[in-house]
């Protein structure tokens, strides 16, 4: 574990102070830091706040916010919210599973993308949408929203095109 | 000196108002004292966003659909020059209060209580919710009135819970009052987590100062000194904006202790949501404060009695905490004066799906659906037909075209079999499929489903399975009596409710569309069209470019056709699964 993801994360532990109701807190700010919670979290918290192991991981597999795996670099959210199911959003995600490869709650191999569907982000009006990290993209259609996760994708190829030469440089 | 407020809720940022917002603040930074920049919350035309308003000397212009190009020339023309670009006002009021623009009918048909301040105060400032008479009812209610008259006047009021259920919310707080602790909280339902509502979210972005305002009466009214606002994490501007307005409201005394030197203490925290739809129901609410596990608990004891921690607990949601200040403000009288005679006072509508201005409505109680959907949401998009609306979310259910003079109320709708719920309305055209719809909800209640009282937990999947087979076209005789009786069942025999409601999808659709779902069951057809297990694909020539890519999709080789030749599917093998729809670019493969 990095040293500086973990502070905020030890930060919140250590001033900790018995206070009730703390542990979706915690639990946030775990995920907040590693993006997601991994095994070691659990049991920091569960030891600083006496509550058992297993209340803790039940908390977790409560809430749907809660990741037990690491997440892609790009997280796509497909809204399905009443709204953009009737405005087609079944035919929005199964483009975006066609485009990346992967079904619904999955990561890419190269662990760039992971898609998930969200109940609704409340952007009724620009039906259907989809959000990729915090960007929300509206008034989509199949074509649209290809092109989208293609812009990504390319964005990360050019990154990539660029570092590899930039390590190449370093060698000679 | 003109006052230009860019629209930044949630709607107007997906819109791009940031870009217009940086593109303002970089001509400021050019032409330094030629106007001043602010920002607002949601006026509620999410569908004309970005909105940018102009103010000056009283008279307003809003702008909408703006883009930093347009705000260039806003500037140019209108700032510097004077001269109103009118091609793309969308509502302006002058000084004589006459009222223009494309889109004034829909701000003047509306009667804005709740939303009295969203869009036109900046939400980050409490010296513009001071400005607009902010916080004159608490100082009214701390400093002139006895927690018993507070009562007294919100009972005269006739205001009635927003969340859904619509328990008057004067007695509500007179049963929290009459138990006595040494501790008692208020706590604000910010969880809203129906798909298709958004009014709370845009109130809290927009006027969060109402809410803490109306928290604190409450707080008063019942001898409470400490509250929470449970709000979804996916809410994360507006978490922003009452964090804002948390500390300013401490910093000028209005929270902490010795409150307006009353001698009444009062503080709030926020918490925040970790996404569970069932946490909206107030006592698996509680429990999710509490750190646990957000599952309901019997009733009674109720809240009033004990709630959080064990304490006696009021509990409302944001929207009848932000009505409390201006009816402490402007008399109940003025509150009972709209609406209808169970129901005052007025309700803030989320319009959505397929209507022509989808954003937010307040409107009085017993306007009817006809007049929301047509008046002020302008009629269906691509002039299709009017089949339905969908009222309540999941809990909630389908009311036909035919019933559109029903009025929104609390005892009219429940009438037709759906709920009030939060106020999402979402319209439904003739390309809706009825038994789609009600699957869609099932899908969501069940997989929401906290898992403790086995009808919800397995009547509601098995309703789900029945659905699912009828919308693939595999449904069974006697299908219907089996979801009926099932969901007659989970009604009755769920403890909270999220279960309660959650057969009302399918109940409401099989009372009204009956003969859809016969079609699905014995003619293995869907009406509407939109089962895609019951259409057949066809590809438009004109379109197709002859790509090929849809053949590669197709598993069972049903696609013919040469490169940059026009395609042709052969509906005998077709599997009907939508690959070739979703794969071709062109949008070339349509159903029929």
């Amino acid at each position: 574990m990095a040293a500086r993801d973990s502070d905020r994360f030890t930060y919140r532990l250590w001033r900790y102070d018995g206070a009730q109701g703390e542990l979706i807190p915690l639990l946030q700010s775990a995920q907040d830091h590693f993006g997601y919670i991994p095994r070691r979290a659990i049991s920091y918290i569960s030891s600083v706040t006496g509550i058992p192991e297993s209340d803790v991981y039940g908390v977790i597999t409560f809430y749907s916010q809660f990741r037990l795996q690491p997440m892609g670099k790009y997280l796509v959210r497909v809204c399905a919210g009443t709204a953009c199911h009737v405005s087609g959003a079944k035919m929005i995600i199964e483009t975006v599973q066609d485009e990346l490869g992967i079904e619904v709650g999955d990561t890419t191999g190269d662990g760039l993308f992971t898609l998930n569907t969200v109940a609704c982000i409340g952007c009724c009006s620009l039906a259907p949408v989809i959000m990729v990290n915090d960007e929300t993209h509206g008034r989509l259609d199949p074509a649209s929203v290809r092109k989208i996760i293609r812009k990504y994708k390319r964005a990360e190829e050019e990154t990539r095109r660029e570092e590899s030469v930039a390590t190449c440089d370093d060698e000679t | 000196m003109k006052k230009v407020i860019v629209g930044m809720g949630t709607c107007g940022l997906s819109a791009g108002a940031q870009a217009v917002y940086d593109k303002l603040d970089e001509i400021l930074k050019e032409h330094p004292g030629t106007f001043s920049l602010s920002h607002t919350g949601c006026i509620g035309m999410c569908y004309r966003e970005p909105l940018v308003e102009i103010r000056e000397n009283g008279c307003r212009t809003i702008y909408g659909e703006v883009t930093p190009d347009v705000s260039d020339e806003i500037y140019k023309e209108h700032i510097v020059d004077g001269k109103t670009l009118s091609d793309h006002v969308v509502y302006s009021i002058d000084s004589a209060g006459d009222c223009g623009g494309s889109e004034a009918d829909y701000l003047e048909l509306q009667k804005r209580i709740v939303l009295r301040n969203c869009g036109t105060c900046n939400p980050e400032s409490i010296d513009e919710y001071e400005a607009a008479g902010g916080y004159e009812a608490l100082r009214k209610s701390l400093l002139k009135m006895k927690p018993g008259d507070i009562i007294e006047e919100i009972k005269n009021s006739g205001l009635r819970g927003r969340g859904g259920a619509g328990f008057p919310t004067g007695l509500k707080w007179s049963f929290a009052a009459q138990n006595e602790s040494d501790i008692k909280y208020v706590v604000c339902n910010a969880d809203e987590g129906d798909p298709g509502a958004f009014m709370d979210r845009s109130v809290l972005e927009g006027d969060p100062h109402s809410v803490l305002e109306g928290m604190i009466i409450c707080g008063r009214a019942i001898g409470a000194s400490s509250g929470y606002i449970y709000c979804r994490a996916e809410y994360p501007l507006a978490i922003h904006r009452l964090t804002i307005a948390i500390d300013a409201a401490r910093a000028k005394g209005y929270l902490g202790k010795n409150i307006l030197g009353s001698g009444f203490d009062f503080d709030l925290k926020i918490k925040q949501g970790a996404g569970a739809f069932v946490c909206g129901e107030e006592t698996a609410l509680f429990a999710s404060i509490e750190g646990k596990r957000g599952m309901p608990r019997i009733r009674p004891p109720f809240p009033a009695e004990k709630g959080l921690w064990g304490k006696p607990t009021n509990n409302n949601n944001v929207e009848t905490y932000a009505n409390i200040p201006w009816i402490i403000a402007n008399g109940s009288e003025a509150y009972a004066a709209f609406g209808t005679e169970k129901s005052k006072g007025t309700k803030v509508f989320a319009l959505a799906g397929k209507v022509v201005r989808g954003g937010l409505a307040e409107v009085p109680m017993g306007t009817t659906i006809h007049d929301l959907v047509f008046k002020i949401g302008g009629g269906i998009k691509q002039g299709k037909g009017f089949k339905a609306v969908q009222m309540g979310g999941p809990s909630g259910g389908c009311i036909p075209a035919a019933m559109d003079e029903t009025q929104v109320d609390f005892e009219s709708i429940p009438a037709t079999g759906a709920i009030m719920g939060s106020g999402g309305l979402v319209v439904l055209d003739e390309t809706a499929c009825m038994v789609e719809i009600a699957r869609f909800f099932l899908d969501f209640t069940q997989s929401e489903s906290c898992g403790r009282c086995t009808f919800c937990r397995i009547g509601t999947r098995r309703m789900l399975e029945i659905l699912t087979r009828i919308s693939m076209g595999e449904g069974q005789s006697g299908d219907i009596e089996k979801l009926v009786e099932f969901g007659e069942q989970v009604r009755e025999a769920s403890l909270c409710g999220l279960g309660q409601s959650a057969p009302n999808p399918a109940l409401t659709t099989i009372r009204y569309y009956r003969d859809e779902y016969e079609a699905h069951i014995k003619e293995k057809c869907c009406p509407a069209g939109s089962c895609t297990a019951l259409v057949d694909f066809y590809i438009d020539p004109e379109k197709c470019t002859g790509c090929t890519l849809c053949v590669k999709k197709c598993s069972v080789e049903a696609i013919a056709g040469e490169r940059k030749e026009p395609h042709t599917i052969d509906i005998e093998k077709c599997v009907r699964c939508g690959q070739c729809i979703s794969s071709c670019k062109f949008e070339a493969v349509y159903t029929k």
